[in-house]
C-alpha cells in the first residue's frame, strides 16, 4: 500500500486515542445517570440507588445487562427500516462531537508532542453545531415511524424546538469567536489565558447555557418528553436496548455541551499548574474534568428544581426572548471589538 | 486521499439513485442526506472546509429537516406505480446512461484528466469572510433581504386561511 | 489529487440523475428533492474549479447556492403545503388546472 511506518504509527496513536475517549465518553455517560439519580435524590430527601454496590455506584453496570437481556420489540404497525435507524442515528450523532473536544493542553515528552485532542478542525465549533444540527433527524424519525399520536406530537414538537434553539445557541457563542478570532476550539481556549471568557460575554454564556438546555430536551425544556403531557414523547413506542440508545444520546449531548461550555467560556484545562512533568501533563485534564463535572452538576440541579414550560411558552422564549438578546450580545461585542482595535 | 473521493463518489451516486427511485418519500429523502452529507466530506477534500460545515449545517441540517417534517405533516404515502408503456421503461436508463457517458466523454475532452491542480487554497473561515464582506458584500445584503423576504412568504403561504 | 475531470464527471452524473427523477416522479415533494440533487451537482463543480484554478471565487458562488436554495425550499415547501391544502393531492397529475 505504500504506507511508510511513521503514517502506520500516526494511524493506530489516533485509533489508540479514540479507543480510550470512547470508552471515558461512555463510563461518563453511564456514571452521569448514577449521577443525576443519586442527586435528585437528595434534593427529595431520599437516598437514591444506594444497595447496588457501595452507595449504588454498581447500579449503572445493573441497568446496562438490564437492558440488554429484554425483549426486542416492536409495535406491528411501525416502518421497520427507520424505527430501527432513528436511535442509530440519535447515538452515533451525540457520540461524533467529542472528537473535536480538546481535553488538556499539548504535553511533550521525549520529542513527540501528544494533544489531548483527536484532532484539531479549523472549524472545530461549527463542526459541533453540525453534528449537533444533525441530531434532529433522530428524534423526528423516531416520532414519525412508531406510527401512533403521542410519540408524532413528541417528536414534532421536539425537533421544532431543537432547531428554534440551534438559533440561540449559535448565536451566544459567536461573542466568543469574536473574542478569540477562531473557530478552533483549542485557540479558543488558549485565548483565555489571564481571563476567562465568562467575564467578558456574561450574556452570551447565559444565552449559550439557556439555549443548551433546550437542544438536550432537559427540564425546564423537556414539554416533547414530559410523562404527564405526552406518555413518553417520541420515545414512547421504544423499548429494551433502542430506548437505551436514547437515553445514553441524551446523555452524551448533555456531557458534550458541558465540555463546550466549560471550553467556551470557563477556560477549559487552564488552572494552576504545578509539580513534576507528569503532573503538569495530567493536571489540565483534571481540571478541565472537574469543570465538566460542575456543568453536570448544575444541569441535575436544575432539573431537580424547576418545574417545565408550557410548549408555546416555551417557543414564544427561544424566539421572542433568547434570539433578540443573542442578537444584541453579538452587536455590542462587535462594536467594543471593533473600538477596542483602533 | 484519492481513494476516499472514489468512495465517497460512489456513496453519493448510490444514494442519488435511491432519491430518484425510491417509492417513500421520507426514504428518498434519507438518501438525499446521505448524498449531501458524502458532498460535504468531497468539500474538506476539495480544501472548502467552511463550505463543507455550511453544506452539513444549512443544507442537511435544516433544509432537509424542513423536507422531513412536511413529508410527515402531509402524510406523504408510496407513489403507485403507473402503467407506463413498457418500451419507455426499458429504454429510458440505457438511453440516460449514453446521455451521462457522452456529456462525461465531452468534459474529459475540455479537462484532460492529466490536469494537475494550482497551488493549495485556503478554504477556512476567515478567507471566506474576507472575500464575502469585500468583495461580494452587495450579493451578501442582497441574500439576506431574500431570506427576509423568504421567510415572509413562507410564513403567509402556509397560513392556515380561517 | 483527484483530477479535475472525475470531480465534473460526478458532478454531471449527480445532475443527469437528478433531471432524470424530477421528469419521471409524480410526487411533487419527490420532484423537489431532485432540484436539491440538481443544485448539489452544482455546487460540486464550483467548488472543484475553485480548487483547481486557486481561487475562493467559487467557494463563495457555492455559498450563495446554499442560502439560495434554502430560501427557495422554503418558499417552495409553504406552497406546497397551501395547495395540498386546496387539492387534497400530492400528485402532480392533479395540479393540471389554474382553476381553484
Amino acid at each position: 500500500m505504500g504506507m511508510s511506518f511513521s503514517t502506520v504509527l500516526s494511524l493506530l496513536a489516533i485509533i489508540a486515542k479514540v479507543a480510550v475517549v470512547l470508552v471515558a465518553l461512555l463510563t461518563a455517560v453511564a456514571y452521569a445517570v448514577w449521577l443525576e439519580r443519586k442527586v435528585v435524590a437528595h434534593i427529595q430527601s431520599r437516598w437514591g440507588p444506594y444497595r447496588v454496590g457501595p452507595h449504588g455506584l454498581l447500579q449503572p453496570v445493573a441497568d446496562g445487562l438490564k437492558i440488554l437481556f429484554k425483549e426486542d420489540f416492536a409495535p406491528s404497525q411501525v416502518d421497520h427500516l427507520i424505527f430501527w435507524l432513528a436511535p442509530f442515528i440519535a447515538f452515533a450523532l451525540s457520540l461524533v462531537p467529542i472528537s473535536v473536544i480538546p481535553f488538556g493542553a499539548s504535553v511533550t515528552i521525549s520529542g513527540h508532542t501528544i494533544s489531548f485532542q483527536i484532532t484539531d478542525l479549523n472549524v472545530g465549533l461549527l463542526f459541533v453545531f453540525a453534528v449537533t444540527s444533525l441530531g434532529v433527524y433522530g428524534v423526528a424519525l423516531a416520532g414519525w415511524s412508531s406510527n401512533s399520536k403521542y410519540p408524532l406530537l413528541g417528536g414534532l414538537r421536539s425537533s421544532a424546538q431543537m432547531i428554534s434553539y440551534e438559533l440561540s445557541l449559535g448565536l451566544g457563542v459567536v461573542g466568543v469567536v469574536m473574542l478569540a478570532g477562531s473557530l478552533s476550539l483549542r485557540e479558543i481556549v488558549e485565548r483565555q489565558v489571564g481571563l476567562w471568557n465568562i467575564f467578558l460575554q456574561p450574556v452570551g454564556f447565559l444565552v449559550y447555557f439557556m439555549a443548551a438546555i433546550a437542544e438536550t430536551n432537559r427540564i425546564p425544556f423537556d414539554l416533547p418528553e414530559g410523562e404527564s403531557e405526552l406518555v413518553g414523547g417520541f420515545h414512547t413506542e421504544y423499548s429494551g436496548f433502542k430506548f437505551a440508545m436514547f437515553f445514553m444520546a441524551e446523555y452524551a449531548n448533555i456531557v458534550t455541551v458541558s465540555c463546550l461550555a466549560t471550553l467556551l467560556f470557563f477556560g477549559g484545562w487552564l488552572g494552576p499548574v504545578f509539580g513534576p512533568p507528569l503532573l503538569r501533563a495530567l493536571l489540565p485534564v483534571a481540571w478541565f474534568c472537574l469543570k465538566v463535572l460542575g456543568f453536570l452538576f448544575l444541569y441535575i440541579w436544575i432539573r431537580g428544581t424547576l418545574p417545565r414550560f408550557r410548549y408555546d411558552q416555551l417557543m414564544g422564549f427561544g424566539w421572542k426572548f433568547l434570539l433578540p438578546v443573542g442578537l444584541l450580545n453579538v452587536l455590542v461585542t462587535s462594536l467594543l471589538v471593533a473600538w477596542r482595535s483602533t | 486521499m484519492a481513494a476516499l473521493f472514489y468512495i465517497l463518489a460512489a456513496v453519493a451516486i448510490l444514494a442519488a439513485l435511491c432519491v430518484v427511485l425510491q417509492r417513500t418519500p421520507v426514504y428518498s429523502a434519507l438518501a438525499l442526506i446521505v448524498v449531501l452529507c458524502s458532498l460535504a466530506v468531497v468539500y474538506l477534500l476539495l480544501g472548502a472546509e467552511f463550505l463543507a460545515v455550511v453544506q452539513v449545517i444549512i443544507y442537511a441540517g435544516a433544509i432537509m429537516v424542513l423536507f422531513v417534517l412536511v413529508i410527515m405533516l402531509l402524510n406523504a404515502r408510496q407513489e403507485t406505480p403507473l402503467d407506463r408503456s413498457r418500451l419507455a421503461r426499458w429504454l429510458g436508463a440505457p438511453l440516460l446512461a449514453v446521455f451521462l457517458g457522452e456529456v462525461c466523454f465531452a468534459v474529459w475532452q475540455r479537462y484532460p484528466v492529466k490536469a494537475t491542480a494550482a497551488a493549495v487554497i485556503d478554504g477556512g473561515p476567515r478567507a471566506i469572510g474576507a472575500l464575502l464582506f469585500r468583495s461580494y458584500v452587495l450579493p451578501f445584503e442582497v441574500t439576506s433581504i431574500l431570506i427576509l423576504v423568504a421567510v415572509l412568504g413562507a410564513v403567509v403561504l402556509a397560513k392556515k386561511q380561517p | 489529487m483527484v483530477p479535475l475531470a472525475h470531480i465534473l464527471a460526478l458532478s454531471a452524473i449527480l445532475f443527469g440523475l437528478g433531471a432524470a427523477g424530477f421528469l419521471v416522479r409524480r410526487n411533487i415533494i419527490t420532484i423537489f428533492m431532485c432540484i436539491e440533487l440538481m443544485l448539489n451537482a452544482v455546487n460540486l463543480a464550483f467548488i472543484g474549479f475553485a480548487r483547481f484554478l486557486g481561487s475562493l471565487d467559487g467557494q463563495v458562488f457555492a455559498f450563495f447556492v446554499i442560502v439560495v436554495a434554502a430560501a427557495e425550499a422554503a418558499v417552495g415547501l409553504a406552497i406546497i403545503i397551501a395547495v395540498y391544502r386546496n387539492r387534497g393531492s400530492l400528485s402532480i397529475e392533479d395540479f393540471d388546472s389554474m382553476k381553484l
